[in-house]
C-alpha cells in the first residue's frame, strides 16, 4: 500500500495523455488543411518556383529578291548575357564582375549596368523589359575571341554567358534599305518577352512581320534554387519565319540607287541643293515594284544589336537629311508637267480633240493675272501631241479656264481635272505593301475651303503684322508674302480660275509621291489598268513550300479610251527624241529601246525647281515604268531625265553597260530557295 | 494498482525472431519469468530512424550530386548514427533502475559540462547558435544529451520523496528547479530557443506529473511568463531570434529574409498533396529550395515526396512511441519510472510539435530536430537512448509484477 500511495496521481498522467493527443491532433488537422485542402494552391506555388518558361525565339525569315538573292538574312553573333540573380548573390552585388566584363568588352561599365536595369515607369533607357530571371543581353555581336575569354573563365564571370544569337545581316550592304525597313525591340505593352523580341518597325520587315517572325516556341524547365536546370518538362519547337520573295531585282535596285546618287551629285555640282531624290521602277504589266529607292539612305547594319544614340540622331535628324524617310512613298512634290497626261486625258474627255489645233501662246490671261508659258516662249498652233512634246502650258491654261468657267456656271462643279486625277490614283495612298505611305493631294474647292478655315487665323494675323523677321533681311519678299497673306485672309476659300490653271500643269497645291506617279504612268503604259503596287511576291516557308503568293490587285481602270491612251503614249515617245528630254537623251539608242517619258519642273517660290522624269519603255510595248524625282535639283530635263536614262541603260544593258535584266525579262517563276544557305 | 489501459495487451512481434523468443511468448503475458522487451515501441522507433535515413538521403542527394560527391554520403553517416543509437538503446534497455540512477548524476554533470564547453572556444557556431562541440572528427550537440539528463535527474529528485509522502516537498521542488535551471540557463546562453522551450516544458510537465501542488505550479508559470517578458523587454534575445519570432506572427512580411525558411517549408509540404510526388521525385527537394532540409526541415521531404500519407505515417509512428511510453509510465513500478517515462514522453511530444509546427506554420522557426528522423548523431542517439530508458523501465516493471 505504501508503494501504491506514493505512485504519482493517475489524473496527472492523464493530463500528459491529453496533451500528447491534442498536440498530435492539431498537427494532423493542420497537415490535412495544408496538404489536402490547400494542396493545389501550394503545388502551384511550388511550380512557380521551380518551373521556368523559356521562350525559344523563331529564326526570322529572310527577304530575297526576284532571283532569290538575299537582301536580308540571319547571321550568328555572340551575345553576352548576364544573370541578375547570380550577380545579386555576390557580396558586392556583382560590381567587380561588371567591372571586369566592361574591361573585356571594351565598353563603359555604366552602359552594362544600364542595360541590366529592369524597366519601370521611372527608369531611363536603356533598360530591360523582360523577365528579371532571364539572362539579360548586355552586348551583341561580340567577337568570338572576346566571347571565349569570358566563357573560359567562369570563376571570374559568374552569371555571365556568351550565347550565339541570330542577328540580321545585309549581304548587299545598304541596298534597298528603305524597302527592307528595320527591327527594333518590341515595347508593345502586354507582350511578355519585352526586350528580347525584335519586331519589324518599318518597310517590309514591318509589313510582313507576322509572316517573317515565325512562331516562337517555348520550353518549360525545372530549375533548382540556384537557377541550374535540372530537366526539361515539355518543349514546343519554334517555327521559323517564312522567306519573303520580293519582286525587287537587286541588280536593277543597284542601278537605280547609283543613278540617284549620281543625279544628286551632278545637281549639286551645278549648285542646286538637291536635298533629296527618289526613283521607282514598276513592272507595268503586273504592278509589281522592281526597284524603289530614296536618297539619302543609310546602312541598315546600324540597327543590328541595338542602335547607338548618336547613330539614331544622325538617322532622324533633319540636319542630316532625314535618311530614314523613304522618299519614294513618303516624299511629296507638285508633279509639274508630268501631270499633263492627266490634264490631256481630262481635256479629251471634256470634248477636246487630241489632234485639234490649239494656240500655244507665250502667255494666257486669266482676269488680271497673266499665266506665262514655261520660259515665256510662244510655240504657235499645235495639236496635243506636240503640246506634250514641247510641254506647252498655255494650251492647258485655256482648257482649265474653260472648265473652271463651266463649273462656275453650272453651280455643281464637275471638277474634271480632279476627277481624272483621282482616276489616275492621285490623292490617295496606292496601297503598296509598305507602311507609312503618303496620300499626296489633289486640291479642289472643298479642300481649299477647309484649308482656309484651318489656317485663316494665322493667315490673317500675318496679313496684319507682315513678316517682320523676313522684312529685316529681305523687304521685297516680306511685302510679297504679306500681300499673299492679305489676299488669302479674305479670299483664301475661293477656288479661282488661277487655281485650276495651276492644277492643270501640276503646280500649286497638288502633291504626288513618286510611287503614285509611277503607277499612273504604268496604267497609261499598260492600257489603263491601275494597280495597287506590291513589293512582296510570295512567302515561302522553311521547307520551300509556298505559303502565300502576293499579286498586286487591280484597283481601277483609267476612264480614258484606248485611242487616247495610245495617242498620249505616242506623244510621250517623242519627248526624249525631240522634246523637253531630248538633250538628256541625246545619242540614246532608241532603235534598241524606245523610251517614252515626260519631264516635269516643279516651281516653288524661294526654292530651286524640283526635277521630275516619268517614263515607260519600250514605248510600243511597255514593260517598265521609271519615275525619277530630284528635289530642288533643277529642271526635269536637267536632273531627273539623265538619271532615268541611266536607269533604262542599266536595265537593258545599253550604252556599253551590263544589262541588269537582259532583254528586260523578269523571271516568271519563283526562285529556288533551297540552294541558298540560310 | 491502476493502469491507464486496462485489458489491453502489449503489442508483440511474433514471427521474425524465429524459434528463439527470449522476451516473451505469444498469447500469454510473460509474468516475471523472462525480461520482456516492448516490441511495438522499439519497432516504431527503428522504423522512424530508417524512414528518416531515407528522407535524409533524398534531401542530401541533389546537393551531393551537384558537388560531385558520393550521393549516399549522408545516408551512410545517418545509418552509422542509427547503429550507434541502437547500441546505446540496447545497453540502456538491459540495465536496471539501479544502473540508471547510478548513471544519472554523471550524465547530468557531463551534459552540463558539455553545455559550458560549447560556450568556450571549443564550441562551434551554426546558424547563429553556439551549439556544437567538435571532438576530433565528431560533432556533438550537448544540448541533446541535456534533455535526457534533465529528465532522469528530475525523475530521481522528484520520484523519491524522502519522507515517503505522496507529493514532493518544498526542498525537493527547489532542488528540482535548481537542477533544471542550470541547463536552461546554459542553453539560453548559446542561445538555443528551441531546446530551451523543450527543456522548460518538459520540466514543467514532470512537476505536474510528480504531483506538485497546483498553486506552486501556477506560481512557477507566472514567474516563467514574467521572465520571458523581461527577456523580451530587456532585449536578451539575439536579433535573428527576434526576427524569427516576428516573422512567425506575420510570415508574409519578409518572404526573402527571415520568412524564407517558413514559406519554403510550407509550400514544399503543401505541394505534396495526398500521396506526394514519389520518393526522390520532389522538385522542391531536388531543387534545394528548403534550407536545412535534412536536419530541422526533414519533415518537408516527407511532405513533398510522400504526401499526406507519408506525413501521417511519421506522426503515427511517433504517436505509437509516445503511446507506449505513456503505457510504460502508467505501469511503472516506482514513481521514478513513471516520472522518467512521462518526462521522456513530454520531451518527445513537445519536440515533435515544435518541429512539425514550424514546418507547417504553427510555431516559429526555432531550429529543433524531428525526433528519430532528422539527420544528426546526437539527436538520433539520444532519442534511441530515451527509448532504451523506456524499455528498461518497462522491463523492470515486468520484473516487479
Amino acid at each position: 500500500m505504501r508503494s501504491l500511495s506514493r505512485r504519482p496521481s493517475p489524473f496527472r498522467l492523464l493530463l500528459v495523455h491529453v496533451l500528447v493527443t491534442s498536440l498530435f491532433l492539431v498537427l494532423a488537422c493542420r497537415l490535412w488543411q495544408v496538404q489536402i485542402l490547400d494542396g493545389d494552391r501550394y503545388a502551384g506555388a511550388a511550380a512557380a518556383e521551380h518551373v521556368r518558361r523559356i521562350t525559344l525565339p523563331a529564326v526570322r525569315g529572310r527577304i530575297v529578291d526576284d532571283r532569290g538573292r538575299p537582301l536580308v538574312r540571319n547571321r550568328t553573333a555572340m551575345t553576352v548575357t548576364v544573370d541578375r540573380a547570380a550577380l545579386g548573390r555576390l557580396p558586392d552585388d556583382g560590381r567587380a564582375v561588371l567591372e571586369r566584363l566592361a574591361r573585356v568588352l571594351g565598353r563603359p561599365r555604366a552602359e552594362l549596368s544600364g542595360r541590366l536595369r529592369i524597366c519601370g515607369p521611372e527608369t531611363g533607357r536603356p533598360c530591360w523589359a523582360g523577365s528579371p530571371y532571364e539572362p539579360i543581353p548586355v552586348a551583341e555581336g561580340v567577337a568570338e575571341r572576346t566571347a571565349l575569354q569570358i566563357v573560359e573563365r567562369p570563376e571570374d564571370f559568374p552569371g555571365v554567358a556568351a550565347v550565339p544569337q541570330p542577328v540580321r545581316e545585309y549581304p548587299q550592304g545598304g541596298l534597298a534599305a528603305h524597302l527592307l525597313g528595320y527591327l527594333a525591340p518590341d515595347d508593345t505593352p502586354g507582350r511578355g518577352a519585352g526586350g528580347t523580341s525584335l519586331v519589324g518597325r518599318d518597310g517590309l520587315e514591318a509589313s510582313y512581320e507576322a509572316d517573317l517572325s515565325g512562331r516562337a516556341g517555348s520550353r518549360e524547365i525545372v530549375v533548382d534554387s540556384t537557377g541550374q536546370v535540372l530537366r526539361t518538362l515539355r518543349e514546343q519547337r519554334p517555327q521559323a519565319g517564312a522567306t519573303l520573295v520580293t519582286s525587287i531585282d537587286a541588280k536593277v535596285q543597284a542601278v537605280v540607287e547609283k543613278a540617284l546618287e549620281r543625279a544628286v551629285e551632278r545637281a549639286r555640282g551645278r549648285g542646286a541643293p538637291a536635298d533629296s531624290a527618289a526613283a521607282v521602277v514598276l513592272d507595268v504589266r503586273t504592278g509589281r515594284v522592281v526597284a524603289m529607292a530614296g536618297h539619302p539612305s543609310y546602312d541598315p547594319d546600324v540597327w543590328t544589336g541595338g542602335i547607338a544614340q548618336d547613330d539614331y540622331e544622325r538617322l532622324t535628324g533633319a540636319g542630316h537629311g532625314s535618311p530614314l524617310v523613304p522618299r519614294a512613298i513618303q516624299g511629296q512634290w507638285p508633279p509639274a508637267s508630268t501631270w499633263k497626261v492627266v490634264s490631256t486625258a481630262a481635256a479629251v474627255a471634256d470634248g477636246h480633240d487630241f489632234h485639234g489645233r490649239y494656240d500655244c501662246s507665250g502667255s494666257y490671261r486669266i482676269g488680271d493675272r497673266s499665266f506665262r508659258n514655261f520660259g515665256g516662249v510662244a510655240h504657235g498652233t499645235m495639236d496635243l501631241h506636240r503640246a506634250l512634246v514641247v510641254s506647252c502650258d498655255t494650251i492647258f491654261y485655256r482648257f482649265a479656264h474653260e472648265m473652271w468657267r463651266e463649273d462656275e456656271r453650272s453651280g455643281r462643279p464637275a471638277e474634271p481635272v480632279q476627277r481624272m486625277a483621282r482616276a489616275f490614283g492621285f490623292g490617295a495612298p496606292t496601297g503598296v505593301d509598305l507602311p507609312g505611305e503618303a496620300a499626296g493631294r489633289v486640291p479642289d474647292r472643298a479642300w481649299k475651303r477647309s484649308w482656309w478655315e484651318r489656317t485663316r487665323e494665322r493667315t490673317c494675323a500675318d496679313a496684319r503684322t507682315g513678316y517682320p523677321e523676313t522684312a529685316r533681311t529681305d523687304p521685297a519678299r516680306a511685302a510679297y508674302l504679306k500681300a499673299i497673306a492679305a489676299e488669302n485672309c479674305t479670299h483664301g476659300h475661293v477656288w479661282t480660275a488661277g487655281d485650276t490653271a495651276n492644277l492643270s500643269i501640276g503646280q500649286g497645291d497638288v502633291l504626288v509621291t513618286p510611287l503614285q506617279l509611277a503607277r499612273a504612268y504604268a496604267a497609261l503604259a499598260n492600257g489603263g489598268t491601275l494597280y495597287s503596287p506590291r513589293v512582296g511576291k510570295a512567302l515561302v516557308d522553311a521547307d520551300g513550300r509556298v505559303v502565300r503568293t502576293i499579286t498586286p490587285p487591280a484597283t481601277g481602270r483609267l476612264p480614258v479610251s484606248g485611242r487616247t491612251l495610245s495617242a498620249i503614249r505616242e506623244a510621250l515617245a517623242d519627248v526624249p527624241r525631240s522634246g523637253t528630254a531630248a538633250a538628256a537623251f541625246a545619242g540614246f539608242p532608241f532603235d534598241e529601246l524606245p523610251v517614252a517619258g515626260k519631264t516635269g519642273t516643279a516651281e516653288a517660290y524661294g526654292e530651286k525647281d524640283t526635277s521630275w522624269f516619268a517614263s515607260f519603255a519600250p514605248a510600243d510595248e511597255p514593260r517598265f515604268a521609271v519615275v525619277v524625282v530630284v528635289s530642288e535639283g533643277g529642271s526635269g530635263g536637267e536632273a531627273a531625265a539623265p538619271a532615268a536614262r541611266e536607269i533604262w541603260s542599266g536595265i537593258y544593258g545599253l550604252e556599253g553597260r551590263r544589262a541588269a535584266l537582259p532583254g528586260g525579262r523578269l523571271s516568271a517563276r519563283l526562285p529556288d530557295l533551297t540552294r541558298e544557305a540560310r | 494498482m491502476t493502469t491507464l489501459s486496462p485489458g489491453r495487451r502489449p503489442l508483440r512481434l511474433r514471427g521474425p525472431v524465429g524459434g528463439r523468443p527470449p522476451f516473451g511468448r505469444p498469447g500469454r503475458p510473460a509474468f516475471g519469468r523472462r525480461p520482456r522487451l516492448d516490441w511495438a515501441l522499439c519497432a516504431a522507433a527503428v522504423a522512424l530512424c530508417l524512414l528518416g535515413a531515407v528522407l535524409v538521403w533524398s534531401a542530401t542527394r541533389p546537393r551531393l550530386v551537384a558537388a560531385g560527391e558520393d550521393p549516399q554520403a549522408y545516408l551512410k553517416r545517418q545509418i552509422a548514427n542509427v547503429v550507434v543509437g541502437l547500441a546505446l538503446m540496447t545497453a540502456l534497455a538491459l540495465s536496471g533502475h539501479g544502473a540508471l540512477r547510478a548513471w544519472t548524476a554523471p550524465l547530468y554533470a557531463l551534459s552540463c559540462l558539455g553545455l559550458v564547453a560549447v560556450l568556450t572556444p571549443l564550441g562551434m557556431t551554426v546558424n547563429g547558435s553556439q551549439s556544437w562541440l567538435g571532438l576530433g572528427g565528431l560533432r556533438v550537440q550537448p544540448s541533446e544529451f541535456a534533455k535526457l539528463a534533465l529528465v532522469l535527474g528530475l525523475a530521481a529528485v522528484l520520484g523519491d520523496p524522502p519522507d515517503g509522502g505522496r507529493r514532493p516537498r518544498g526542498p525537493q521542488v527547489l532542488l528540482a528547479l535548481g537542477l533544471a535551471a542550470v541547463p536552461l540557463g546554459l542553453v539560453m546562453l548559446q542561445p538555443d530557443l528551441g531546446t530551451f522551450t523543450i527543456l522548460a516544458v518538459t520540466a514543467g510537465c514532470m512537476l505536474v506529473v510528480a504531483g506538485v501542488r497546483w498553486r506552486w505550479i501556477a506560481l512557477l508559470a507566472l514567474a516563467g511568463a514574467a521572465a520571458a517578458a523581461a527577456a523580451w523587454w530587456l532585449e536578451l534575445l539575439r536579433p535573428h531570434q527576434v526576427q524569427r519570432l516576428l516573422t512567425f506572427t506575420d510570415p508574409a512580411a519578409d518572404p526573402q529574409g527571415a520568412g524564407y525558411n517558413a514559406a519554403q517549408a510550407l509550400v514544399t509540404v503543401g505541394s505534396g498533396g495526398l500521396f506526394g510526388r514519389g520518393l526522390f521525385q520532389g522538385d522542391q527537394t531536388g531543387g534545394r529550395f528548403v534550407p536545412e532540409q535534412h536536419t530541422d526541415f526533414v519533415f518537408t521531404v516527407a511532405g513533398e515526396e510522400l504526401g499526406f500519407a507519408g506525413t501521417m505515417l511519421i506522426l503515427l509512428l511517433l504517436w505509437i512511441v509516445l503511446r507506449r511510453g505513456l503505457r510504460v509510465a502508467g505501469r511503472a513500478a516506482s514513481p521514478y519510472g513513471t516520472l522518467a517515462a512521462a518526462g521522456i514522453v513530454c520531451w518527445l511530444a513537445v519536440q515533435t510539435f515544435v518541429n512539425v509546427g514550424m514546418v507547417v506554420g504553427l510555431a516559429p522557426v526555432v531550429g529543433v530536430p524531428l525526433p528519430f528522423v532528422s539527420y544528426g548523431g546526437s539527436s538520433v542517439a539520444v532519442c534511441l537512448a530515451a527509448v532504451g530508458v523506456l524499455a528498461a523501465i518497462h522491463r523492470q516493471d515486468a520484473h516487479r509484477l
